[in-house]
């Protein structure tokens, strides 16, 4: 991503992710998308669009795994800023 | 969760060490599965009530069967159904932790049906987290107790039909009609709105056992795409759509303001002071010494054999408790069944400086034979070399093997003698003591009094004993 990170946005760990699609059909924003690439499980994971993210939390409770997804919210400060 | 990251919450191990294989850093849920979801939410409420440290998890048998993987908790992993029962110890024990039962609706509802209503009866201070998604998932799809009518699974091909399968168990209302249960919920996860009102459930479950409140559980519907054999958005709807309308959402009861914590007696874990709760103790405290003669077997193994009510029972006991005053290591196997009424019963007993593995003497060194029947049945399996003590008083056949020893004691007409033939067993005690040489007289004398009460009874049994042993040693000399 170029530029500094915009808050809030989601990260998907693409190697945990088993691309149920579950996130991407609840995120209310749109911001989520299965890829077109496989992982090395052969499963095409999710990820986020690169905006537009509300930081609402929705993605990271309707995903059944537990490190798949990260939402860092509006007022997350990174380490060492 | 805390601060301005939605991260993977910290009541999860970071790393699925005990997982077997190479993917140590996932799960072994199919994608889109519930049992992940709410996994999650009680791993986050774990990690915000701070209470990881002081939780023990008990996982059923089903898909998941390894939370264990996961829970960065103390864990069981415990036989089909009976995650309330032991939930019940490990609490009970504990009092200052968090016990969670966490169980599928087959391992629940069917097997475990009976564990669960127990539990929450008595209102163990325990929170059960269920998961209804309508299916047995790790067998691959069998009808559970909440498989919906008219659903295919792998046993109802043609739709489940009440008429020959029941209809769909509803467990929280079921509950709901005993009084003990604290908390008791619904919930869903086929949509966020849902999966956040889980997420309070379990946080509010989890608060109440902290509280020490009592028994609480949250039914959560959940997917299981694999066997519904639906995608994973398609599961949720087909939650909303289907089970729904069976399983009703919403707080069933809630009882968490009113009640009063649960006091439970104090667990006691010192061996020394359960043995002395239990009446162990130091036995009669008299400590005794081995007798010098070399006993004839050193470590027996006895069956004592008869009709019931001659005593075989009891004196097997005695046998037994005189082997523990002595120090060995001793076991008693009663056996009768229906014969109680009247029929034969028997009893095996080990006495031994080592330890037992199997109670039953199937190849006795003694038998003591109180009837012909039983003298008759148990004569073959006496061990070669060994000793049979008869009745000769009640049996009138001698024994046939010639490789045995055999003693010919009238042991139903000595007690006959003494006025009472309830001392047979006494007798044969003493018959025993004389023919082993395991036991001394006096010191089973000595101990008579803590054995029985009152004195008339102890001077009775006395010369029981003694008239048994005399007449055993009689023989021999
Ligand atoms: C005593 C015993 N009986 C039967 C089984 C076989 N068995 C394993 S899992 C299971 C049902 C699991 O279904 P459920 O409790 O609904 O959990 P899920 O897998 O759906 O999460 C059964 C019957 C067993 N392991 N042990
Ligand atoms: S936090 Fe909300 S808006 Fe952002 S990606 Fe997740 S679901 Fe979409
Ligand atoms: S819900 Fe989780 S596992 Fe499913 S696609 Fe999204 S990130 Fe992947
Ligand atoms: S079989 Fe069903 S319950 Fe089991 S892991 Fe797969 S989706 Fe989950």
């Amino acid at each position: 991503m170029d530029g500094p990170r915009k808050y809030p946005f989601c990260e998907i760990d693409q190697e945990e992710c088993k691309g149920c699609g579950l996130c991407v059909n609840a995120c209310p924003a749109k911001v989520l998308e299965i890829s077109s690439h496989l992982n090395s499980r052969g499963f095409h994971p999710s990820s986020y669009k690169g905006s537009g993210c509300l930081g609402c939390g929705t993605c990271f409770y309707s995903c059944p795994e537990p490190g798949a997804i990260t939402v860092y919210l509006k007022d997350y400060v990174p380490e060492g800023v | 969760m805390k601060g301005a990251v939605l991260r993977k919450p910290g009541g999860f191990n970071d790393i699925y060490k005990h997982k077997p294989g190479a993917d140590k850093d996932r799960t072994h849920y199919c994608p889109g599965c519930g049992h992940g979801i709410l996994h999650k939410l009680i791993a986050e409420a774990l990690e915000d009530l701070e209470i990881t440290d002081r939780t023990i998890v008990i996982s059923p048998v089903g898909c998941s069967v390894f939370a264990y993987y996961y829970f960065n908790t103390g864990n069981l992993q415990v036989p089909h159904g009976r995650a309330p029962a032991v939930a019940t110890s490990v609490s009970r024990a504990n009092p200052g932790s968090v016990v969670i039962s966490y169980q599928g609706d087959g391992d629940l509802a069917a097997i475990g049906g009976n564990h669960i209503l127990q539990a929450a009866n008595r209102g163990e201070n325990i929170t059960v987290f269920f998961v209804n998604n309508a299916i047995y998932g790790m067998t691959g799809g069998q009808m559970a107790p909440t498989t919906l009518e008219g659903m295919k699974t792998t046993t109802t091909p043609y739709g489940r039909n009440p008429a020959t399968d029941g209809y769909p168990m509803k467990v929280a209302e079921m509950l709901n009609s005993l009084y003990a249960p604290t908390f008791i919920a619904r919930t869903s996860l086929h949509d966020i709105a849902n999966i956040r009102k889980t997420r309070a459930a379990v946080r509010k479950a989890l608060q109440y056992n902290m509280e020490k409140k009592g028994f609480s559980i949250v039914e959560v519907l959940s997917m299981c795409p694999s066997n519904w054999k639906l995608g994973a958005v398609e599961s949720q709807n087909w939650i909303r759509d289907h089970m729904l309308e069976v399983y009703p959402l919403g707080t069933l009861r809630d009882r968490g303001a009113e009640v009063a914590p649960r006091v439970r007696p104090r667990p006691e874990l010192d061996p020394a002071r359960v043995r002395e709760t239990l009446g162990l103790g130091e036995g009669s405290g008299v400590k005794l010494e081995r007798p010098k003669e070399t006993p004839v077997y050193p470590n027996p193994s006895v069956r004592i054999a008869g009709f019931g009510g001659q005593g075989v029972l009891s004196a097997g006991v005695v046998l037994a408790n005189l082997g523990l005053e002595y120090g060995y290591n001793v076991s008693w196997l009663p056996s009768y069944g229906p014969e109680m009424r009247g029929g034969t019963a028997n009893c095996s007993v080990k006495i031994q400086d080592g330890t037992i593995g199997d109670t039953e003497a199937t190849k006795p060194h003694v038998l003591i034979a109180l009837n012909r029947p039983s003298m008759e049945k148990f004569e073959p399996i006496v061990a070669s070399g060994g000793t049979l003590i008869y009745n000769s008083t009640l049996i009138d056949v001698t024994p046939s093997r010639k490789d045995i020893r055999v003693l010919a004691v009238p042991i139903t007409g000595l007690a006959d003698e003494l006025g009472n033939t309830k001392v047979q067993s006494m007798v044969a005690a003493g018959a025993f003591a004389a023919a082993t040489g395991l036991f001394a007289l006096d010191d089973i004398i000595r101990l008579l009094p803590s054995l029985y009460s009152g004195e008339a009874i102890v001077k009775l049994n006395e010369k029981a004993v003694k008239a048994g042993f005399d007449f055993v040693r009689g023989i021999k000399s």
